[in-house]
């Protein structure tokens, strides 16, 4: 079973003469174990197919199975549902809540899933532990250095064990090598039998960390090659 | 639901500037609501203390007695066509007037003076000192203690006075639930020394007190009563026409109303202001929050809590300013008119929920709004 399977995908936004295509006909499969990339210049269409692939945004043709799961013909509390189960996001910008401490940033997924706050929070903290800044654990977010911050985000994200990881420019806030130490943790630490991670990018210093690497241009995925990370 | 009312919780309190501004914006508005309107109720109560100091079920009077201090003179014949009448089981007369006490210094003090049926003395008030049976001593007045009788030299048992170049002669101190309006002493004395003291017109009954056989007998009473050319209202009646009266036809009513509505406007301004502003100000955690699975209900719940939570917080503080006020004023003035009543408080909260419900319907069309997908593209 594959993690994703995605079949003849196009986005557009606009009708007529102002129509632009975002995505065009774009196929491929990611697999369980697999660090995924899709690479590619600004406006190539990288976001806009990786919020299609995690059920943000809904295709104008073609469809997205998640574990032969349909995701598109899921009505809007199923789909919600199914990415708060099945799906951990890491934000460019991180957006997490200043007001909140880092722990309880952490714990919202597990919240929206409806635990009890002490076992949220005590999960949480096990995350937190994961990716090893669990002694900041009660400070606010906004205390924390970018590349702290980076791992708060990415503990939230797989705070509720998700099969599909997908990581939004990881390394766009960060210095060069603290983004690398980010992925690199990523790859060593959060990736297993269990979970396929997709990362947006457009930076190739962490090129070395990708399985496969699906190379984006105008909306149209002109390459899938195996990147350099390729057991 | 708990959990994540919890994050909604922290997220507003935790954001102490917005909270406070919240806070300070409804807590005046309340405060403001709850004292315009506590004034209002407090005038009203005083403008209707004969009415239920005196406590009589049915009250006769001629048809354009506005309030209870306006009284119209009614023909004597109108004492004996009540007692007449099926379901009265008595009826007696009442005079309500003004005078000027002449006072042992020589200076001259307002007073109103009520004059209670001879017989039976219906409407008497509680004594604290003296005999009521004293009042049908020469000259006797009882006089009530409140915060105007100093006015009458803080009047004892034996205190003298003159009213129309008549001895009075204070026989009784007493209290009643509520003191007048007009911030003058009041004095209690017999019906037909009331007419001796005070000059009267040919009609000297200013109402007839009505005690009927029971509740069902009133409208049949109402209805005789209006025949003769006069009407019969009961107690509650009375109290809501003088409370209509100052409401419609003094200004008094519509300038507490321009003030409350003005109040309530303050309020929801920098409420919804600073909800909408808080809410912008997180529109993106918002929407990262509907992108990891949140339902736009439970959104819509998360900001229905915030806005609840202010506004119940304000609401108290408010109603407790208030509270506060009233009672610091009251240290000054002891007999200051503002009274918070349940229609006052109720009022209060109904227009508080509206502020919290315009404030978060703003705020939640706007978090409905975002789409997950604007959050990768940021």
């Amino acid at each position: 079973m594959n993690a994703i399977e995605a079949r003849d995908l196009s986005k557009w936004f606009g009708e007529g003469e102002t129509r632009t295509n975002a995505v065009q006909n774009v196929a491929f499969d990611a697999h369980f174990q697999e660090m995924l990339f899709i690479v590619g210049p600004s406006g190539s269409g990288k976001t806009t197919l990786l919020s299609m692939l995690s059920g943000i945004l809904r295709p104008n043709q073609g469809t997205v199975k998640i574990k032969d799961q349909d995701i598109w013909s899921l009505s809007a509390d199923k789909l919600a549902d199914m990415r708060l189960h099945t799906v951990g996001f890491v934000f460019q910008d991180f957006h997490l809540f200043p007001k909140l401490t880092t722990v309880e940033n952490v714990a919202v997924p597990l919240i929206l899933k409806r635990r009890k706050w002490d076992e949220a929070i005590k999960e949480a903290l096990q995350a937190l532990e994961k990716v090893g800044i669990a002694q900041r654990a009660g400070l606010s977010p906004q205390k924390l250095s970018g590349g702290e911050q980076q791992r708060v985000a990415i503990a939230r994200a797989i705070v509720s064990q998700p099969d599909i990881l997908v990581l939004d420019e990881p390394t766009a806030s960060l210095d060069g090598d603290t983004g690398r130490k980010i992925v690199e943790f990523v790859k060593r630490d959060i990736l297993n039998a269990q979970r396929c991670i997709i990362i947006v990018t457009h930076d190739d210093r962490i090129s070395e960390f990708a399985d496969r690497m699906i190379k984006m241009e105008d909306g149209r995925v002109m390459e899938i090659e195996k990147g350099q990370g390729h057991a | 639901m708990t959990g994540i009312l919890k994050i909604a919780y922290k997220l507003l309190v935790n954001d102490k500037g917005k909270f406070a501004a919240l806070l300070i914006g409804i807590t005046f508005s309340v405060f403001l609501m709850i004292q315009q309107t506590s004034m209002f109720a407090g005038m009203m109560r005083k403008a209707s203390a004969t009415v239920t100091n005196t406590g009589a079920k049915v009250w006769v009077m001629d048809r354009a007695v506005t309030s209870v201090a306006s009284s119209i003179p009614m023909p004597d014949f109108m004492r004996d066509a009540a007692r007449s009448m099926k379901g009265v089981k008595f009826a007696v007369p009442l005079y309500l007037g003004a005078g000027l006490a002449r006072l042992q210094d020589g200076t001259y003090q307002g007073v109103s003076i009520i004059g209670l049926d001879d017989s039976s003395l219906f409407g008497r008030p509680e004594l604290i000192e003296g005999n009521i049976e004293d009042i049908y001593a020469e000259n006797g007045f009882v006089v009530v203690e409140d915060a105007e009788s100093p006015k009458l030299e803080n009047p004892k048992l034996g205190t003298t006075f003159e009213i129309n170049d008549n001895r009075g002669v204070i026989v009784g101190i007493a209290k009643v639930p509520a003191s007048g309006l007009f911030g003058i002493p009041t004095l209690y004395t017999t019906f037909s020394r009331a007419i001796q003291y005070i000059p009267s017109l040919r009609s000297t009954v200013s109402y007839i007190l009505i005690e009927p056989t029971s509740v069902a007998a009133i409208p049949g009473i109402k209805i005789e009563i209006n025949k003769l050319g006069y009407e019969a209202l009961t107690e509650d009646e009375f109290i809501d026409r003088i409370t209509n009266f100052y409401k419609y036809h003094t200004g008094m009513g519509t300038n507490i109303l321009i003030m409350t509505v003005i109040s309530f406007i303050v309020g929801l301004s920098i409420s919804a202001q600073t909800f909408y502003t808080f809410v912008l100000e997180n529109l993106d955690r918002f929407g990262a929050l509907k992108a990891m699975g949140a339902k736009g209900r439970e959104l819509v719940y998360m900001l229905l809590f915030q806005a609840g939570i202010t506004a119940l917080a304000g609401y108290g503080l408010g109603i407790g300013l208030c509270t506060i006020l009233i009672a610091a004023a009251r240290l000054r003035v002891p007999d200051y008119a503002s009274v918070i009543t349940f229609g006052n408080l109720a009022l209060a909260f109904g227009m508080v929920l509206v502020i919290a419900a315009i404030s978060s319907y703003i705020a939640v069309r706007r978090v409905l709004k975002i789409e997950p997908f604007d959050i990768f593209r940021s």
